[in-house]
């Protein structure tokens, strides 16, 4: 993903609307990665400046939440359950046959660029397990065929 | 007269296709000249039989399920417009048995209302329980939920009333109603549901709250997870500014109640009270020392709510019939409903609303008939990563939360995660300790250490070394999490851990005993 250069100015003009409330940060974070993708480093300098914090503080708090990247994702980002109920639904087997399709391991990027792949602990659909979510879509009931079917669909 | 056709907007619907089924409906109802009006209604939570296509008829609502897009020319085919017989035809949706023998108080509109209509709300009973709070002082409508019984459903079971009694008695310029929608514990999906299937009834749940402590604020902190419920509670607060049922002036009462929906950014922890108070003032997710109480020193330091969704949830239907109506479901402590959600290997998963005092046994067999995969069901996971495993001995406890505690056990959130034989408990308890080294906020030494030594000795035992003597250390581990971690992460880690052990020794590879088999 190329991102036009961040400068002060044009990350103001992102964030400016939620400047005034109160515990914005993490509002703030979530807009940078929505617009870019991830939260380059830059911005953090950036975001700080406009808290009247240091970088340090904006960077802490980045780095605690699993959902904030620091290097920009693949096309596309699928995020396989982990969690019990996905478990008892053999979300492991998925879960090692979701690697082999992307060409990619858990928390990495595939090397050509088309495929983010990342854990996440209960996706809210443990009835309809194994679950996932594909840029922000959930699937429930995922086998492997599907899973590729799925992936496909997402291509086209 | 349009036919009214129901097809959920719930996600769980979605991830198995609901979209797609409504959209082959809109075509087919015009190849064939029909004029049908399509309803995205909330889900029923009858999860297997999803998409779940309901069309209204003189004789009630018909379902039927589950509908693929490719079965739709063949449902026109069988007159289903007129709840005509089809293989997928279930009945009147109310007369199924899974939703009959029910008691659904607090999802009582959930799947049957457009959660997105204000007007519908208010079709079935919504807002009655605020107008009535609006008419008593504070301390009337908290003795209401007092009455009530209610406890909180977020898993720690402690008397909603006396919550927020502290808060009503506690003098601030600013005071605050937070909800807590982190919704993170596994095999549970109830939050989900009521927010994106009847996001007024939280709403007004907050509202009453908020008017009666003198709170003008509040927040649902909400996981990032759920994308859907954050468009849908975004959507359902702009309604209800519209109407004048938040804003400034709520019903012309003279009293302001603002409310505002904050994203988590995928931390467990932060479902713990006092992280997600960190979290919402816009620093790392580190829990707070107790006292001061949320209650007393919360939110930006003022007095603060605190409550679940399915706890604010609850409040309106008990403002509206009272607190007795609801005290009068359940056994013991345990007063009112909870809706339990049947998940994992379950054939029938979906969300179970019942008065308390029902036994797992009933949940996993009369509703959720028997696991997905024909095998026996060997252990349960109930409330959550933190909960323990039960074995089939237990399945006849009440479900009742001082029952509970009596096994070393958790009713939580009302997450029941079914596992058949083919389940390895020496996994299931290493993942447990991983879950909680993945998760912990770091504060204190047992847990955050605790929880990666755990890993690496189940790891052990899982590798055949030295068993008994690990075993062994592994329960040493586990005592030191539960007495020496500051808050239920790191204190109840041990809790699937020890079941495991205590109920499946076997998968360890050593006897009842302790010694290596
Ligand atoms: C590690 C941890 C995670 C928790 N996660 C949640 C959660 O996701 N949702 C929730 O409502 N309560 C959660 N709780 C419980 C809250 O700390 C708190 O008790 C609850 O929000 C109070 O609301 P209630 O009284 O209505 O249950 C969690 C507690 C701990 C220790
Ligand atoms: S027990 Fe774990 S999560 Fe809880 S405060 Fe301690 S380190 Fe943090
Ligand atoms: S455990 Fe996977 S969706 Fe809940």
């Amino acid at each position: 993903m190329t991102s036009p250069a961040l400068t002060a100015a044009s990350l103001h003009d992102m964030i400016a609307d939620l400047l005034g409330m109160p515990g914005a940060l993490l509002p703030i974070l979530h807009r940078v990665q929505e617009k870019l993708g991830f939260v380059p480093r830059e911005a953090l300098a950036l975001i700080a400046n406009e808290l009247n914090l240091s970088r340090a503080e904006v960077h802490g708090v980045m780095t605690f939440y699993h959902d904030f990247r620091e290097t920009p994702p693949g096309k596309t980002v699928v995020k396989v359950c982990q969690a019990e109920a996905c478990q008892a639904m053999g979300a492991e087997k998925l879960t090692k046959h979701a690697c082999k399709r992307l060409g990619t391991e858990m928390h990495h990027t595939s090397a050509s660029g088309a495929y983010t792949l990342e854990p996440t602990y209960c996706l809210g659909n443990c009835a309809l397990s194994p679950a996932i979510m594909i840029d922000g879509h959930l699937h429930g009931r995922v086998t492997q065929e599907r899973f590729d079917a799925l992936i496909e669909a997402r291509q086209a | 007269m349009a036919i009214k056709v129901f097809v959920p907007r719930d996600s769980a619907a979605l991830s198995v296709g609901a979209d797609a089924v409504a959209a082959a409906l809109v075509t087919e109802a015009a190849r064939h000249n029909e004029a049908v009006t399509l309803v995205r209604n909330g889900s029923r939570g009858l999860l297997w039989l999803e998409p779940l296509v309901e069309v209204e008829t003189p004789a009630g609502r018909v379902a039927y399920g589950p509908v693929t897009p490719e079965c739709v020319p063949a449902l026109f085919q069988a007159n289903f417009l007129q709840g005509g017989t089809h293989a997928l035809r279930l009945g009147v949706t109310e007369d199924i048995p899974y939703l009959k023998r029910q008691e659904r108080l607090t999802f009582a509109r959930v799947g049957i209302t457009d959660p997105l209509s204000l007007d519908d709300y208010l079709a079935h009973g919504g807002y009655r329980g605020l107008r009535n709070a609006l008419d008593l002082p504070g301390d009337q409508v908290v003795a209401a939920v007092t009455t009530s019984g209610l406890r909180g459903r977020g898993g720690a079971a402690f008397p909603t009333g006396i919550k927020w009694k502290t808060v009503l008695n506690t003098a601030a310029t600013q005071k605050y109603v937070v909800c807590n929608a982190d919704e993170g514990d596994s095999g549970t999906f109830s939050d989900r549901m009521v927010m994106e299937g009847d996001p007024f009834v939280l709403i007004e749940g907050m509202t009453v709250a908020g008017v009666a402590v003198g709170a003008t604020r509040g927040y649902i902190y909400l996981r990032s997870e759920y994308p859907y419920a954050f468009r849908t509670l975004n959507a359902a607060i702009d309604a209800a500014n519209g109407r004048g049922y938040l804003g400034e002036n709520v019903l012309g009462s003279g009293k302001a109640f603002h409310l505002e929906v904050r994203l988590g950014a995928g931390a467990y922890i932060c479902g713990e009270e006092t992280a997600m108070l960190e979290s919402l003032e816009g620093k790392r997710g580190i829990v707070r020392f107790k006292p001061p109480l949320p209650a007393i020193e919360g939110l930006f330091g003022k007095p603060t709510v605190i409550n679940n969704v399915i706890s604010f949830a609850s409040v309106p239907i008990i403002m509206d019939k009272g607190g007795e109506f609801y005290r009068d479901f359940g056994m013991g402590r345990s007063r009112g409903t909870l809706p339990f959600q049947l998940a994992g290997n379950i054939k029938h998963g979906g969300l179970v609303e019942k008065a308390f005092g029902l036994t797992l046994r009933e949940l996993l067999y009369d509703y959720g008939g028997g696991s997905a995969t024909g095998r026996p069901i060997r252990a349960v996971q109930v409330g959550g990563p933190l909960g323990a495993y039960l074995p089939e001995s237990q399945f006849d406890v009440p479900l009742d939360y001082e029952a509970y505690i009596g096994i070393s056990a958790m009713i939580g959130h009302g997450g029941v995660v079914a596992f058949d034989d083919t389940v390895d408990m020496a996994k299931m308890a290493r993942y447990a300790m991983e879950f909680c080294a993945i998760e912990s906020c770091g504060k204190c030494t047992p847990c955050r250490i605790g929880s990666t030594r755990g890993v690496e000795v189940v790891d052990k035992i899982i590798a055949e070394r030295e068993r008994a003597a690990n075993v062994q250390l592994l329960r040493e581990l586990c005592d030191t999490m539960l007495h020496g971690s500051l808050c239920a992460l790191g204190g109840m880690t041990p809790f699937p851990v020890l079941s495991a052990l205590n109920h499946f020794p076997e998968d360890f590879g050593i006897t009842r005993e302790g010694i290596a088999a």
